[in-house]
């Protein structure tokens, strides 16, 4: 199992990203930043430790720097400060070579858009992270057949993207994750695409998933009700900054302000958490 | 009138520029040209050694290749038939050789340029306005320099028209490799795909059909300039427009022209089937 320590992370975008770092630290908000230094703040100083085998979600509305965090874990976006620790070691020391087999090996990912390549079978697509390391095609199809069946695809093995259903794609997105046997998935809004039935189902095979594979599941998401239904802990990003982190129960009774508060209040009717 | 003291020639520096090059550098151009001209050769060599009818078939295997339609076979067929009953079989191949060497340059150097724009801001700035600048210029002015560099004949006839052929490829390649999804890059990147692997793996495959486009559009823009290079000594179906136009020949010029039509007609359909098939094999996403 791996834990994830994210410390002291902050993202600037922008030329002038010196200045803008600066103001943050002199508590200065989003807006301000960006009409005095023309940079937009990603992320203002996150720390989060991301205890293994469990789900974690991050949620927050658009703009509140969700995505940008969790890309900051297999670096497809460089900090412009802080750490990330991956196992106790940091992800920005790794050089190119050590990135792209961190990167293979170690983290998989989800996209929200599914991210699949239209060229390739939905078998191709799912072993891309196999081939990608360098083992054989042949060695690779028993992987990706064992991945396509657990999420429920045999027989679209040999299809092409474009000829299956949202749900379907993301399945394959999520078998493409699985069959890279990583210790960590990053799971970016992954089921917000699909349609509620579908992401049910989904929601469902991934608390399976948790519950078989002890793997550690990053998930994005602006919906609270899927955060309570699937988040062992929940951490709520606003404006690039954590309001708080907590367990669906700590977040639901003792929400850290009105932010907060205004999106459990909202949340009428819904089911239990999960994770109570 | 601009008052004269303003004028500044370039004239003179140029004149000499390009005389010192082939005084001093004229060795290295003989042996461009001469290695150029032995490819030139070969494939004329081929296409018109060939039996007419084993060129015909290459022809139809190939308009079946691209598009799976009986209908482009049989008029590619009719149109191949029409051309040597016209008796511009052996200038039909001249020019097609002199076509087949200056795409395959092209594409040679294209598609790599485009890669490049379309991985490099700063090498992009520069090029786009080369390539402007390559592709509104009067060819005549570059044939000058060329015939002076190369001599008369088939090789500055096809370095011109690779001048004005290869930006639409170099554009569109460029093009096709930008609007490649970019979830679908960062997709493979965060399965630990390496750069040549994104590349080869995901950018050009989905990249093809536009890059099929480009390469349509600089076999056309060759095409059209055939005539322009039989004026340094080009064989083929030009020398015979510009022979009618010198004889006032108005039936032999119509004549090359069709031939040259046709010519197009046929590569324009079976690169445009390849094209549409790249695309449909991915697709409509």
């Amino acid at each position: 199992m791996t834990d994830i320590k994210i410390r002291n992370v902050s993202k600037i975008f922008g030329g002038n990203w010196k200045a803008a770092l600066a103001m943050t630290q002199q508590g200065a908000d989003k807006g301000e930043i960006l009409a005095k230094t023309g940079c937009s703040v990603g992320l203002d100083n996150v720390s989060l430790d991301i205890p293994g085998g469990r789900v974690f979600v991050i949620m927050g509305l658009s703009g509140s720097g969700k995505s940008t965090l969790v890309r900051h874990i297999n670096r497809l976006i460089e900090p412009t400060s802080g750490e990330i620790l991956v196992d106790g070691s940091n992800v920005l020391d790794l050089k190119p070579k050590e990135l792209r087999d961190f990167r293979n090996r170690r983290v998989s990912m989800v996209f929200q858009n599914f991210g699949l390549m239209p060229h390739r079978t939905v078998l191709q697509n799912v072993v891309y992270g196999q081939r990608v390391r360098g083992l054989a095609k042949d060695d690779a199809k028993p992987i990706g057949m064992k991945w396509i069946e657990t999420v429920g695809l045999a027989g679209y093995e040999n299809k092409f993207p474009h000829q299956l259903s949202g749900g379907m794609k993301q399945r394959v997105g999520l078998a493409r994750a699985l069959a890279a046997d990583t210790d960590v998935i990053l799971m970016d809004e992954a089921f917000s695409a699909l349609d509620p039935l579908i992401r049910a189902d989904m929601q469902d095979q991934l608390l399976q998933l948790e519950k078989n594979l002890h793997k550690t599941i990053v998930f994005i998401t602006h919906d609270l009700d899927e955060a309570l239904r699937i988040g062992a802990q929940i951490a709520i990003l606003k404006d690039g900054k954590l309001v708080q982190v907590g367990t669906p129960s700590e977040i639901l009774n003792s929400p850290a302000n009105d932010y907060v508060a205004r999106f459990v209040q909202r949340r009428a009717g819904a089911g239990e958490p999960h994770h109570a | 009138m601009f008052p004269e003291a303003f004028h500044i020639s370039i004239r003179g520096p140029i004149n000499d520029f390009v005389q010192s090059l082939v005084v001093n550098y004229g060795f290295v151009f003989k042996a461009i040209s001469q290695t150029l001209l032995q490819a030139i050769l070969f494939v004329e060599w081929i296409l018109r050694g060939l039996p007419w009818w084993a060129v015909f078939l290459v022809f139809l295997a190939l308009a079946w290749a691209a598009s799976k339609k009986i209908s482009l076979v049989v008029t590619v067929a009719v149109m191949l038939f029409a051309v040597g009953a016209l008796g511009l079989w052996d200038l039909t191949m001249q020019t097609l050789a002199l076509m087949l060497i200056a795409s395959l340059i092209s594409v040679a150097i294209g598609v790599p340029m485009g890669i490049w724009l379309a991985k490099s801001e700063l090498m992009r700035r520069i090029t786009l306005p080369v390539l402007d600048v390559m592709q509104t210029m009067p060819s005549f002015v570059y044939l000058i320099p060329a015939i002076m560099l190369f001599g008369l004949g088939k090789v500055p006839a096809v370095l011109a028209t690779i001048i004005y052929a290869v930006p639409p490829l170099i554009r569109l390649t460029d093009l096709g490799i930008r609007q490649v999804d970019g979830e679908v890059v960062e997709a493979a990147t965060a399965f630990g795909g390496s750069p040549s692997q994104i590349l080869f793996g995901v950018e050009l495959p989905l990249a093809t059909p536009t890059i099929m486009a480009g390469l349509n559009q600089t076999i056309m823009m060759a095409l059209s300039m055939v005539v322009v290079a039989s004026m340094i000594g080009a064989r083929g179906l030009g020398e015979q427009v510009l022979n009618g136009i010198q004889t006032l020949d108005v039936g032999k010029g119509l004549e090359a022209g069709v031939g040259i039509v046709i010519l197009a007609i046929v590569l324009d359909r079976i690169t445009q089937g390849f094209g549409q098939m790249s695309r449909k094999e991915r697709g409509n996403d």
